[in-house]
């Protein structure tokens, strides 16, 4: 009886023996996303599922992620799927507003342009030894979208999952940080001081219904591979223009948003195992992922100022920085650095169209990558 | 010679920071407003006297509306 008891007693004990000190800062690092989530309001949305999953999968012995664990299930069904991804696509179009790129159509240029970090980053991950689907994957950080990172790498480097999520989502807030300085640094005085004036296109309700049906159709075309991601993103904002769904509309940027939302970021977290998140590897990622942002920013900006000298400077090259997709944050980075050399300077309304621009950019170029690797035979047809 | 004070852009307005009959210098912040959930300072195209406010808190503009008069 006694030994019985004691054997019993030894066996609360299991966890602790099985600690390893991988896991120890493993759970300190979750618990890290967790303080950034609930004290400094990063993200919050994503930083807590995260930073829980994070702990739960360095449990020891709970064995979360193991066949038949409560995280494995869903990762299975919903990350390795790409369904989760997916869903969060039709709840993102379904909340974009693509008015501000239509009233301004030739700024969607710049939202082309500031995706090019994504195809350097590339080269430079090729360069430091990644390999090829792995490389793509840390590239597309570079895209400043979120759902657009997680869904290539749930479909190429799985195993990368949980570092390129929390590199895509630490650069996002960090925006207002990174940009600022490249900014100043590519651009005159003389260009900051750019005023834009008011956009007044106006743009009809046909047009709007039009837009996303047309860029699916052309863009799926043009890159097989992203149907899923361009259709996706177009079949919530064609739910959205259209008027005649709204209870379809609400519920994919509500309840099926929060949803996949609330399992994507404890799948994320779930990733984050000590001895797959401990590695030189996750530094490489982050670093290249630092790299992808700022590329994306100075293109941006590069490209802003080619539009201003062909314009005869009516365009502000600032407004540049706002092609990466980091949707509004980056437009309003714009707005506030552009105010800071200018007072009568209001470039919010413009950044947005080059921001819209931006998300549909990283959405397309995403689904360019995919093809052209299609196309190179490094990925199935 | 009046000088309007226009909005920039569609969007709320905050905070009226100056009074008619207030006299302002050339980018004094007149009017905040908010749009795209971001406070955007409106300030004064010239330096005058403000002649009338047109605009208060919570008030809905759209852009190139009046919303402050400077002589």
């Amino acid at each position: 009886m006694e030994s019985a008891l004691f054997s019993g007693l030894q066996g609360l004990f299991l966890g602790i023996a099985n600690l390893s000190l991988g896991q120890v800062i493993m759970i300190l690092v979750g618990s890290a996303l967790l303080y950034l989530g609930i004290k400094k309001g990063y993200e919050p949305l994503l930083l807590v599922p995260i930073g829980f999953g994070a702990i739960l999968v360095n449990i020891p012995l709970a064995e979360m992620m193991e066949k038949d664990g409560f995280l494995r299930f869903f990762y299975d069904t919903g990350v390795l799927t790409e369904v989760f991804p997916l869903l969060i696509f039709i709840g993102i179009g379904a909340m974009t507003d693509f008015q501000p790129l239509l009233e301004n159509p030739k700024i969607i240029l710049l939202g082309a342009a500031g995706q090019f970090g994504i195809f350097l980053t590339l080269l430079l991950a090729l360069a430091v030894g990644f390999d090829k689907l792995d490389a793509v994957a840390v590239a597309i950080i570079g895209a400043c979208d979120g759902p657009t990172a997680i869904y290539v790498s749930s479909k190429f480097a799985p195993h990368l999952l949980g570092a390129i999520s929390v590199a895509a989502y630490s650069y996002m807030s960090l925006v207002p940080l990174i940009q600022p300085p490249i900014m100043r640094l590519l651009t005159t005085d003389r260009e900051r001081k750019i005023v834009m004036g008011l956009v007044r296109q106006p743009v009809s309700k046909t047009t709007k219904i039009l837009f996303p049906i047309v860029v699916t159709i052309f863009a799926s075309i043009l890159a097989p591979k992203g149907a899923p991601l361009i259709g996706t993103v177009m079949l919530g904002n064609l739910m959205k223009e259209s008027g005649v769904v709204d209870r379809l509309k609400s519920a994919s940027e509500n309840e099926i948003a929060n949803i996949v939302t609330l399992l994507l970021g404890l799948c994320i977290g779930a990733t984050m195992e000590a001895d797959r998140f401990l590695r030189a590897q996750t530094l490489l990622i982050l670093g290249l992922g630092f790299v992808a942002i700022s590329l994306d920013t100075a293109v941006g900006v590069l490209f802003g100022k080619l539009m201003c000298f062909l314009t005869g400077g009516k365009i502000n090259p600032l407004i540049g920085a706002a092609g990466i997709s980091a949707f509004p944050m980056s437009a309003r980075v714009v707005q506030v650095e552009g105010q800071k050399y200018n007072k009568k300077n209001y470039l919010l309304m413009h950044a947005m169209s080059a921001n819209a621009g931006g998300q549909i950019g990283s959405v397309i170029a995403a689904a360019v990558m995919l093809s052209v690797l299609q196309g190179m035979g490094i990925i199935g047809g | 010679m009046a000088t309007s004070v226009l909005a920039p852009m569609v969007g709320k307005i905050l905070k009226v920071e100056k009074k008619a009959g207030e006299r302002v210098e050339e980018d004094d912040v007149v009017v905040v407003m908010e749009a795209m959930k971001m406070e955007i300072p409106v300030v004064a195209p010239t330096g005058g006297t403000i002649k009338v406010i047109k605009v208060s808190p919570g008030q809905a503009v759209e852009a190139e509306q009046e919303l402050a008069v400077i002589e």
